[in-house]
């Protein structure tokens, strides 16, 4: 932790090679509990080990000789041990066993909570430690979480295979979950949580990884461009002092215009299956704003049209809410009212309605229950930088901005 | 492996089920009747149970008098209506299985404990 440099290459290189030597072992072993502890003890080796001794030459073949070491006892009660160890030499995993890997732990019989857990562990060779100081969540909790999805995976039979044709598209949309949320985390996550930015770059890894897998996918496809598309413009979302800076008034020279470019290719790509999806659409929404030169020059008309796509597909009250943000600027600030209105009832304990409204209650000239609603706005929300956007726009006090 | 379904009535579903005609009736029972037969290879017995209004609990506490209440252990609106087992090959052959499944709108699959342990001691004879 001294070295911040080191501990970001450390984190980079296990994520690169965590899930090809627990795809292995567990091909191996044909167990993935054990298999998974094999890795867990390697990845803990290797975090002690090579802070000091440097990063080896081949970290996956290092990581592979500890976990073996480890394990041997395990296999010498395996008939066929000779034969596995020599599988062990030479453990290049198939696409498949990535695949299977990956699968395993997003399996809908697990908790989301055990999902998450599992992806970072296995695919992304994270740490319990890690996994908990992200979280802001005990140590404890992380572990017991990971102990009680290991059991159920094979007390209740969850198998370690790709799933049935059938069931494809479902279980695709179970891992895109995983990793959308696991993003959320880190993207949301503020300066007090700083454990949980690397968990976007995680999301991203594991997104990349899916969509080389599976490169016919399309939402795969689309949920790594729109991962990419937010962290083209992540610097630029705060000012020095760590405060929010609303997209209308964000430097977009800052915007990282080479991963905005690569994420178009992905979409465009994508778009070719015409197997349209939510991923695939809240990606080209971000794609519009990141395409504008100016807030003002955005193709507004362009995202309702998206959100009504969205909506038809994955129909939700906050979509709503979004897209009408879009017909203000599309059409009317009158017309975008009258549609937010009808989301009261839904969206009452949603902070960003409030402050929604409250904007657009200010733009059709009633100043006076838009302060109101922003007083609602300010009592919902707990994130400390949106509180402090609230507070600059009720003028209880200026936002400090300088620390 | 070896799992159980449990089948799950809810109380809305038991009330849809009562407003049916009798031919709506017959159609249900027919799905149903169907699907044990389309999977009568993996289904090792199993039996519909009689109503919840029908069921006794005795909670049985140490050095205690056992407390015997009428109605099922889990006071709510859903209620166990049935069981059967079946052999599959793992949890995924099993929520193909269920997801077919046309009757009541919850079922649980349980797998059964491994290595066998009978609840039932052997018989003295």
């Amino acid at each position: 932790m001294n070295e911040p440099v080191a501990r970001a290459e450390l984190a980079q290189v296990v994520r690169e090679h965590a899930s090809d030597v627990a795809a292995a072992l567990v091909r191996v072993t044909g167990d993935f509990a054990t298999a998974e502890d094999l890795v867990q003890d390697a990845i803990e080796a290797a975090l002690r080990r090579w802070p000091t001794t440097g990063i080896p030459e081949r970290p996956d073949a290092w990581l592979y000789t500890v976990a073996r070491n480890r394990g041997i006892d395990a296999l010498r009660r395996d008939a066929n041990y000779r034969t596995k160890l020599t599988w062990l030499d030479d453990p290049d995993p198939s696409p498949d066993d990535r695949l299977r890997l990956i699968f395993t732990c997003c399996h809908p019989a697990l908790a989301r909570e055990a999902q998450i857990a599992l992806t970072l562990r296995v695919v992304c060779g994270l740490t319990t430690s890690q996994i908990a100081r992200a979280f802001l969540v005990p140590e404890t909790t992380v572990a017991q979480r990971i102990t009680r999805a290991k059991r159920k995976i094979s007390e209740a039979g969850i198998p370690y295979r790709m799933p049935d044709p059938t069931e494809l598209d479902s279980r695709i949309g179970e891992v895109l979950t995983v990793i959308y949320l696991l993003f959320n985390e880190g993207y949301l996550g503020t300066t007090e949580r700083a454990g949980s930015k690397d968990l976007a770059i995680d999301a991203e890894w594991v997104a990349a990884q899916l969509h080389n897998l599976m490169p016919n996918e399309p939402e795969a496809a689309g949920l790594l461009a729109l991962i990419r598309l937010h962290r083209a413009r992540a610097e630029a979302r705060f000012s020095a002092g760590g405060g929010v800076v609303l997209l209308a008034d964000q430097d977009r020279t800052r915007w990282d215009r080479e991963v905005i470019a690569d994420a178009d290719r992905l979409l465009v790509r994508a778009a070719g299956q015409r197997r349209p999806g939510p991923y695939q659409l809240q990606a080209a929404i971000v794609a519009c704003h990141a395409a504008a030169p100016t807030f003002e020059e955005t193709d507004w008309e362009q995202v309702v049209l998206l959100y009504d796509m969205l909506l038809e597909l994955a129909p939700s009250p906050v979509a709503r809410l979004h897209r009408a943000i879009a017909l203000r600027y599309a059409t009317s600030p009158q017309a975008a009212l009258d549609e937010v209105e009808t989301l009261a009832a839904t969206l009452d304990r949603y902070h960003l309605f409030h402050a929604t409204r409250a904007e657009l209650l200010r733009a059709t000239g009633h100043p006076y229950q838009a302060r109101l609603a922003d007083q609602r706005a300010l009592e919902l929300t707990t994130n400390t930088a949106e509180q402090a956007v609230l507070l600059e726009r009720l003028s209880w006090k200026a936002a400090d901005r300088s620390s | 492996m070896r799992y159980v379904l449990l089948f799950v009535e809810t109380e809305r579903f038991m009330n849809e089920f009562e407003a049916l005609s009798p031919d709506g009736r017959a159609r249900a029972f027919e799905l149903v009747g169907k699907w044990f037969a389309d999977h009568a290879d993996k289904i090792h017995g199993g039996s519909k149970l009689q109503g919840g209004h029908t069921a006794t609990t005795v909670h049985l506490e140490r050095g205690e008098e056992p407390l015997i209440t009428d109605g099922p252990f889990v006071e709510g609106k859903e209620i166990v209506s049935g069981y059967c087992e079946v052999e599959v090959a793992d949890l995924d052959e099993a929520l193909r299985m269920v997801r077919t499944w046309p009757g009541c709108p919850v079922v649980e699959i349980r797998p059964i404990q491994v290595p066998a342990t009978s609840l039932i001691p052997p018989s003295r004879e």
